[in-house]
Formats: structure tokens, C-alpha cells, sequence
């Protein structure tokens, strides 16, 4: 077996199998930490084993069986050291159906609400998606000390609290569900839209946003919401080509060259998104996709159906009123109805606190204004925007918008 | 099974501004909660007011000082607490959520069993 070949298996296994492994090992161990060294050690051991006999038919398998050996191994050196109770060993031998539910309960032990967002987020990249540290750091722009020190904070509150590693019985199921897409959403909107500094989309955040997202829909096939929200990384991701040009400023969802998005990814969300429509489902997520949906359909942005997105934004606000959203439905009335109907829409999200500081309703508010010819409020409205973005390719649109005003 | 100190956190100010009737409501409420919890709890017992607090503290040189109040001013302060046992953070959570915590809520903590 060539050294190269073998390199590229690990580093695909470190990419699709770690949290699989992860996750079986941990039901031996019943403890993070341990699990992860185990884990570690049986990679460090594929390296030598794979280059003299071959890579395993099935890489996972093979790794989870020497991870959960050396669990195996550890538990019983730890038992006979403190004199415990003999350790009930679990079997060998890896059963991948039992697997998938493991990693289930990983997910949900990962996005359990009594960690804060960033330590689930954090949580579920290290241990479900295979990041390093320095990587999970790197994505979230915090120093590696920091994140490290967030993972350990969050495994020792497992640990100590005992966050239990179970999937959620079915009456707490849509509330706990909800907390994992909301985590899974959130990996996906900080590669999507980086906070800061100038790359503006970070794939492999989106690429384990998704992986995550599709793990979920394999594993819940009947969860409407976890299929809208997998739907919606499919359609929004399907843009990414056309999101920059080729100066590398932004381009609006108006200004795109529609022949650059990616047919197979929008087939792919849109096939998720009538079926989870059919079956009735009003989630937050399948109702977002299916706005995206709308866009993905209309061949350019006049022949958009403005219409049917407001539709479909007031029954978002039934089912998940937020002032993000109110925001988003008042940038669909300008279209619909004109920008005095989405200044109008606007008018009360003005004191919301949430907003307070979210760049999105001035530029809104901006480009209403500047759509109706108020080019010195439009302006001011601008200036505020710009203050308060920090995304540099979304401040060089906003310059770009004040230079051409100033004509 | 791991033990759990729930502690019961309440506005003080409400609290006492409130009408008797309220209070006698609360007792009968964590009456009604230790009957339905009795095979989980461990003990638990309510707090006299914030105000008769005294916090102990030494200074730089080492010397007590002895203060009026609890240890760190807040508009909602300890008022109480229940032990309880819980095989995980779910169902400690599941019982913590029974408590009577007007004007306030309560925290979960779980011991640290030492040695």
C-alpha cells in the first residue's frame, strides 16, 4: 500500500467516520475524554495496520472495533487500579445499526440546552463533525487557548452534571430537535456568512453544516423540520458561486448571474422541501426553504413571485415570530408591493432591540430610500449600516452603494 | 445516581411585599412538591429573609470583616434549597422544574462528591 494512499484514507476517515466512531466508543467508555483518546489511538494505529494489510473494506468499522478494544482495555486497567466492580464489556463485534444511534444520542447530548450555543456548536464540530481545535477555533475567529478551553468547560460539564447520552423521548423530542437545527444552523451561517474579515464564505463550515444536517435527516427521516433545514443548506449553498464576482464584492440575490448556481444542489432542496410541504409542515426551517425555494424557481430576479415569498413570510411570523424575520418579510413587501409598502413594514422593527445593532435593517431601510429617490436619507441610512457591518465584502457593497449616491 | 443541590432564587423585594395569602399558597405548593418528589429528595429547607445575612470575609492583612448582607448583592437572592437525586441532569431537571420559585427561579447544581 502506497504511504500517500494511506494518508488520504485517514484523513478521509478523520472527515466521515471520527464522529461515527466517536460516538460508539463513547457508549463503552460513557465518558468523552476517554472515548476521544481511545479513538485517537486507533487512527494512530491505522496508519501502521492499513499500510501493511490494506485499508478496510469498511474503515469505520475497523476503527470503531480497535477504539472500542482499547476502551475495553482502559475501563478494566482503571477497574482493577481502584479496585471497582468488574466492567460490564459490551461486544466487540460493530453492528453499524446500532451505531447510527449512537451518533443520535451524541448530537443530542452535544446540543443539550443547558450548554450555551457556542459550547454545543463548538461541541458538535470536535466531536461529530472531526475538527481539531485550531480548526474549530479558526472557524469561530477565537485563539486556540479559548476554544480549547470552551470544550474542556463543556465535556466536564457533561461529565459532572451528567447530561445523559439518550435521545429525547418523543413529548420533549420537537423542543430538543429544535436546539440541535438551531446549532447545525448556526455552523452553516457562520461559513455561509462569515462574521469578519474578507472571505465571505467558509466552505468547510458548509460543507459540515451539511453533513451534519444530512447525518440528522438519515437518521429522523420523518422529521419535517431537520429535512427543511438540510433542504435549506442545499438551496442557499446552491448561490455560492454567484454570491462574489469575480472582483470579489458581493453580489445581491438581484445582481447574481443565475446561470452560475448549482442545478443539482437546488434539485436536491427542492425535492426536500415539496415533500416536507406535502406532508403539511410548517417549521420554521421548511418554511424558510421553501422561500429560498421560490428564488431557486424564478429564472430572473423580476420574475421572482414576490407574492407568494410575503405568503410565505407571514406564516413563518405564525409559527416563528422574530424581528429578523419581520425584517426579512418587509425586504419581500418592497418587491411585492413597493418600497413605501416596505418602509411601512419597517416603521415598527425601528425599537427592537435586537436589531439595535444589526446592520441589515439600515441597509434595508438604505435601499428603500434609495428606490424612492431619497438620496440624503438614503445615504445617512447607509453610513449607519456601514457602522455597524463588519463583514468586509458586505462594508465594500455598502461603499459601493454611498459612492454611486454621490453621483 | 448523582445528587443535585437545587437552589431556590426569588426577588427579595417581591417577596416580602407580598400578601400573606401568597405565602400560605407557597408553603401548601412546597408541601405538594415534597410529596410528589419524596423518593428523590435528600433534604432541603427554606432561608430566613436576605436581610438577616451576615458575610464573612477577610481583607488583605487577613483581618475578618464582618458584614451586614449576603455575599454578593443581587435583586435575587438564596432563598431556599432542596438535595435531590437524580440519575442524570434530565430528570433532575424534570424535578427541579416542580419547584415553587415565584418571583424568581432555581438553579441546578450538582455535587461534587469528594474522595
Amino acid at each position: 500500500m502506497r504511504r500517500d494512499d494511506v494518508e488520504a484514507a485517514i484523513a478521509d476517515a478523520y472527515r466521515h467516520e471520527w464522529g461515527f466512531v466517536l460516538a460508539a466508543t463513547v457508549r463503552v467508555t460513557g465518558d468523552i475524554d476517554v472515548a476521544e483518546e481511545c479513538v485517537q489511538d486507533a487512527f494512530g494505529r491505522a496508519v501502521a495496520a492499513w499500510a501493511s494489510r490494506g485499508v478496510p473494506e469498511r474503515p469505520g468499522a475497523w476503527l470503531t472495533t480497535v477504539a472500542r478494544r482499547r476502551a475495553i482495555d482502559v475501563l478494566r486497567h482503571e477497574a482493577s487500579r481502584t479496585r471497582a466492580h468488574a466492567v460490564a464489556v459490551a461486544s466487540e463485534d460493530v453492528v453499524e445499526e446500532d451505531v447510527r444511534d449512537e451518533r443520535l444520542r451524541l448530537i443530542f447530548t452535544c446540543c443539550h440546552p443547558s450548554l450555551a450555543i457556542e459550547t454545543q456548536v463548538a461541541l458538535a464540530l470536535r466531536l461529530l463533525c472531526g475538527l481539531t481545535t485550531s480548526e474549530v477555533a479558526r472557524a469561530f475567529l477565537v485563539s486556540e487557548t479559548t476554544m480549547a478551553a470552551r470544550l474542556t468547560r463543556g465535556k466536564k460539564k457533561i461529565r459532572d452534571a451528567r447530561i445523559p447520552f439518550r435521545v429525547p423521548e418523543r413529548e420533549e423530542l420537537p423542543e430538543r430537535l429544535d436546539a440541535v437545527l438551531s446549532a447545525i444552523h448556526l455552523v452553516f451561517t457562520t461559513g455561509y456568512t462569515a462574521p469578519n474579515g474578507s472571505e465571505l464564505v467558509r466552505r468547510d463550515l458548509v460543507e459540515n453544516a451539511r453533513q451534519l444536517a444530512a447525518l440528522l435527516h438519515q437518521l429522523l427521516p420523518d422529521e419535517s423540520d431537520v429535512a427543511g433545514l438540510l433542504a435549506l443548506i442545499w438551496l442557499t449553498d446552491a448561490r455560492h458561486e454567484a454570491r462574489v464576482d469575480d472582483e470579489g464584492s458581493l453580489a445581491l440575490l438581484s445582481e447574481q448571474d443565475r446561470s452560475r448556481w448549482d442545478r443539482a444542489a437546488i434539485a436536491e432542496g427542492q425535492a426536500l422541501v415539496r415533500r416536507a410541504l406535502a406532508a403539511g409542515s410548517t417549521g420554521r426551517f421548511v418554511l424558510m426553504a421553501a422561500i429560498t425555494a421560490v428564488h431557486s424557481e424564478a429564472a430572473s430576479w423580476e420574475e421572482t413571485d414576490w407574492r407568494e415569498i410575503v405568503g410565505l413570510y407571514d406564516i413563518l411570523m405564525l409559527t416563528w415570530p422574530s424581528p429578523v424575520v419581520a425584517l426579512n418579510r418587509a425586504v419581500a413587501v418592497s418587491f411585492a408591493e413597493g418600497p413605501e409598502a416596505g418602509l411601512l413594514a419597517l416603521a415598527t422593527l425601528a425599537d427592537e432591540p435586537q436589531l439595535a445593532n444589526y446592520g441589515y435593517l439600515a441597509s434595508a431601510r438604505a435601499d428603500f430610500l434609495r428606490r424612492l429617490g431619497h438620496r440624503a436619507e438614503a445615504r445617512a441610512a447607509y453610513e449607519e449600516a456601514l457602522a455597524q457591518q463588519s463583514n468586509d465584502v458586505e462594508r465594500s457593497f455598502l461603499r459601493r452603494r454611498l459612492r454611486e449616491l454621490e453621483v | 445516581m448523582s445528587e443535585y443541590l437545587v437552589l431556590i432564587y426569588a426577588d427579595h423585594e417581591a417577596m416580602e411585599a407580598a400578601e400573606p395569602a401568597e405565602g400560605n399558597t407557597l408553603m401548601k405548593e412546597h408541601e405538594e412538591f415534597g410529596k410528589n418528589n419524596a423518593a428523590s429528595l435528600r433534604g432541603g429547607n427554606a432561608l430566613q429573609a436576605v436581610t438577616t445575612a451576615t458575610s464573612l470575609r477577610r481583607d488583605a492583612t487577613g483581618k475578618l470583616v464582618v458584614t451586614d448582607g449576603a455575599f454578593t448583592e443581587t435583586k435575587e437572592a438564596l432563598g431556599g434549597y432542596y438535595l435531590i437525586e437524580a440519575p442524570d441532569l434530565d430528570a433532575a431537571i424534570s424535578i427541579a422544574s416542580q419547584v415553587p420559585a415565584p418571583h424568581g427561579g432555581v438553579e441546578v447544581r450538582p455535587i461534587w462528591v469528594l474522595g
